[in-house]
């Protein structure tokens, strides 16, 4: 059995981030989207605890405390705004909400 | 009492009348309202006999009126409309007697004033009331500062002595005869009213001490006589007749205003006494080349005197004036209103001593107005208008002698005129009146023995006009002969048109007398059975006239007779007046004896080959008249249309200058004033095309190509922004691997 390094944790970091990015560019649901931007969050989130393990330092871990707080209160906001778009525009599509253009 | 400080009370009697009768009068003599309204000649259906004005004048009197000297068919007037006031009725008996009354008095007051005034040695009596104007000071021509003043003040001299005599005296006979000529007339109280407010107006005329008060008289005898004139105004020839004079006296006034004003620039002052002073006081000299101040001030003064007096070419007022009652042409349009001119002139004395040239006009207008009206006179067939003429034609008689110089025989002229002129009028009033209105001499003849006192006191009007020695005209007229001939500014024209004026006056005259009294009668029928003489209160001022027209020349009998000196007194009386004036007139006349005897049997001569002809082509071979009319028919037409010259101001003044010039204007109106503003709108709206064209193209243009230009430029960074978060967000993912790839390769 291969002990888990920090080469893995990064190497899951950099998945999560990938997949995170490609479902913000991809995905045309904004609630996707969104759940996507929390995989990118969590995939820093991963990675800050992880070198905080390897470099025995806890300032990692706060850190990813309050990144999770931020990702919470970004979820609370990026809902809250779906929801009036949804009252307004009847869609939670995000290429049919480009009125904020020249 | 001392009259002389009590001058100022002789005008004042007069006007007390005239103010309580037009204020008043109504009260005392009311008028039937139906009679006012009614039409001419609508009463005199049911009334074919009445005795009528109405048919001459076209107003309507009340017939219920008694005729108090007609007494035959009285019983033909309509009874029935019951009105009360009659002719004996008290309270018009008050006006008859109250108005002459005040007259009167006022002849009385002038008589005792004048007696004092001859007993005086001081020939110049003023008396001032109060300054009555007070105006701003400025320029005179000269340079120096004087403020326009003029006194409410009164002035008897002889020359205003003789005036304010003859307006009250006449005046007063002539209101006697009114009584009695008016006595069937609406507006009885209205006519006396006017009559006495025009005797106020005339004596404030004559006996003002400045022109700015003679102005106030001047323009107040113009206003009666509109009012008189217009007496009937319910007829449309009268009232316009009234508007005639009143607007043909204006043009003249307007010429005594700048002559006042232009000599009051020149001496400051307009008081008679002042001017007199300054004018004899030898700073100034005689304009004997060329035309100057004094000239233009003397001709601007004859150009008023050429309106009140009817001179050529202001005089066409004065036949049209015989629409007025008949006194009123007797009292205003012979014997006073229309000597204003003469006695203004008169009163310049001074001023045209000065102007030879200006006086040579007024002889030469004087002269040519004498000739003219009496050739107009020769053919006219309305009684009063040939009498009209022949006022026309003595007042230019009365100009040629101010003109050459003769000014005290001008007003011995106008002496003795108003008493001849006067009684002929109130004669012709008295024919008409006994005819029942008929004016036409056609319609006359043979009235003789009919009429006798109002024959005989015409036939001495007659003669004393033809200037038949004995009679007043005689005198009055040889004198301005023989000073036309003889003085040093006449010449011999003016003497032979003076003395042609003088065969034609007579033949003229003896024409009417002949028409009227005698040869057939050619009265209408119905009208012949009511003939009959005038009641006293006619007569008497008629009989009294004719002592006047046979005795008022021989207070200026000529030099030549070697009668005593009380038979030339007028000369003296005036001689105050005119000074230098009469001394140098009288020493010409004194040395050519024998020409002078030759000029007065000429002058007498003419007027009895005038008369005789008359009385050949008139009475004995009627049928001459219609046979030299008939050949000479352009010429009697140009004589009896008045050498159209009503016609020519008709077509020149009122429809030419009026009408024309009204129309002119309105077109200047329309196509210049108007032109002008629509012309502005139109520019308005021209330039604001141009400016919105401009604000449209270039401004707006400018401004719109900025935009342009910005938008064009900013197009390509525009397609980048396509609202859309995922495209952003892919963006920021690239340019960060960039960056990366950059950094990292780079490395």
């Amino acid at each position: 059995m291969y002990p888990i390094t920090t080469a893995h944790y990064i190497a899951l970091s950099a998945a999560l981030l990938l997949i995170g990015t490609v479902g913000v560019l991809t995905r045309r649901n904004i609630v996707i989207i969104l759940m996507s931007i929390e995989l990118i969050l969590n995939a820093v989130n991963i990675n800050l605890v992880a070198f905080s393990q390897a470099l025995h330092n806890l300032d990692g871990q706060i850190f990813a405390i309050f990144v999770i707080t931020d990702a919470v209160a970004e979820a609370a906001v990026g809902l809250g705004i779906l929801i009036a778009l949804f009252r307004n525009k009847e869609t939670v599509l995000a290429d049919e909400v480009d009125l904020l253009k020249w | 009492m001392n009259f002389l400080d009590l001058i100022w009370l002789i005008p004042l009697f007069p006007l007390c009348g005239a103010v309580l009768m037009l204020l008043f009068g109504r009260l005392l003599d009311p008028q039937p309202p139906s009679t006012v309204a009614a039409a001419p000649g609508v009463e005199h259906t049911h009334d074919e006999h009445d005795h009528g004005h109405s048919h001459e004048h076209g107003h309507t009197h009340s017939h219920t009126h008694e005729h108090a000297h007609d007494h035959t068919h009285d019983h033909e007037h309509d009874h029935a409309h019951g009105h009360t006031h009659h002719r004996g009725s008290p309270l018009k008996v008050l006006i008859s007697l109250l108005c002459p009354g005040m007259v009167l008095i006022s002849f009385l007051l002038s008589a005792g004033a004048v007696l004092q005034l001859s007993n005086s040695p001081v020939k110049v009596h003023e008396v001032v009331q109060f300054r009555w104007l007070a105006g701003l000071p400025f320029h005179m021509m000269d340079g120096r500062l004087a403020t326009f003043s003029a006194d409410w003040g009164f002035l008897l001299d002889p020359l205003s002595a003789v005036m304010i005599l003859v307006v009250t005296g006449i005046g007063f006979l002539i209101h006697v005869y009114s009584v009695g000529y008016m006595a069937h007339d609406n507006g009885f109280y209205r006519f006396f009213g006017y009559l006495n407010l025009f005797v106020f107006f005339m004596l404030m005329l004559v006996l003002a001490n400045n022109y700015a008060l003679l102005f106030v008289g001047w323009e107040g005898v113009g206003l009666c006589s509109y009012l008189l004139i217009g007496f009937y105004f319910q007829k449309k020839s009268a009232g316009d007749a009234g508007k005639k004079a009143f607007i043909v006296n204006r043009v003249g006034d307007a010429g005594f205003i700048m002559g006042m004003l232009l000599m009051f620039s020149l001496l400051g002052t307009v008081r008679f006494v002042s001017v007199n002073q300054a004018l004899r006081g030898g700073q100034f000299h005689a304009e004997t080349a060329g035309f100057g101040v004094l000239s233009a001030i003397a001709v601007l003064f004859f150009i008023g005197a050429t309106g009140k007096s009817a001179q050529f070419p202001l005089y066409v007022w004065l036949p049209d004036a015989m629409e007025g009652p008949t006194p009123v042409s007797a009292l205003i349009h012979a014997a006073t209103m229309v000597t204003a001119g003469v006695y203004m002139v008169a009163r310049s004395s001074a001023l045209y001593q000065l102007t030879p040239s200006a006086s040579t006009v007024v002889a030469a207008v004087g002269a040519f107005t004498a000739i003219l009206a009496a050739t107009i006179a020769l053919v006219q067939n309305d009684i009063k208008r040939v009498l009209a003429y022949s006022t026309i034609s003595q007042l230019g008689y009365m100009f040629l002698a101010l003109g050459v110089g003769a000014y005290w025989v001008a007003v011995f002229h106008l002496f003795t005129h108003a008493f001849f002129k006067a009684l002929l009028f109130l004669c012709s009033g008295s024919v008409i009146h006994s005819l029942g209105g008929e004016q036409d001499m056609r319609h006359m003849g043979a009235l003789k023995d009919k009429i006798p006192i109002t024959h005989w006191t015409m036939w001495v009007g007659s003669v004393a006009i033809a200037g038949i020695p004995g009679f007043a005209g005689f005198f009055s007229k040889d004198e301005i002969l023989w000073q036309t001939y003889s003085s040093p500014s006449g010449s011999k024209v003016l003497w032979i048109i003076g003395l042609v004026t003088a065969g034609l006056t007579a033949f003229y005259m003896w024409r009417l007398m002949n028409m009227t009294f005698y040869g057939k009668s050619r009265v209408k029928p119905e009208v012949a059975a009511h003939i009959h003489e005038s009641p006293p209160s006619m007569t008497v001022p008629l009989v009294t006239l004719a002592a006047g027209g046979v005795f008022a020349g021989w207070v200026g009998a000529p030099k030549l007779w070697n009668l005593p000196e009380s038979f030339r007194g007028f000369e003296h009386w005036l001689e105050p007046a005119f000074r230098s004036a009469a001394i140098e007139a009288s020493e010409q006349g004194a040395h050519d004896a024998s020409t002078e005897w030759i000029l007065m049997a000429v002058s007498v001569a003419v007027a009895i080959i005038g008369i005789t002809v008359a009385r050949y082509f008139y009475h004995h071979k009627p049928h001459i008249p219609d046979t030299l009319e008939k050949s000479l028919r352009p010429l009697h037409n140009l004589l009896y249309n008045k050498y159209y010259v009503d016609e020519a101001y008709d077509f020149f003044f009122v429809n030419g200058l009026g009408k024309g010039g009204g129309r002119a204007l309105g077109a200047f109106d329309r196509n210049i004033i108007d032109g002008a503003v629509n012309g502005a709108g139109w520019l308005t709206r021209f330039s604001s095309r141009v400016s919105m064209w401009w604000d449209t193209w270039i401004v707006d243009g400018a401004v719109r190509f900025g935009s342009f230009t910005v938008k064009l430029l900013s197009y390509p960074v525009c397609i980048l922004q396509t609202g859309r978060v995922q495209a952003y967000a892919l963006a920021v993912i690239v340019g960060v691997l960039l960056f990366f790839g950059y950094f990292v390769a780079g490395k």
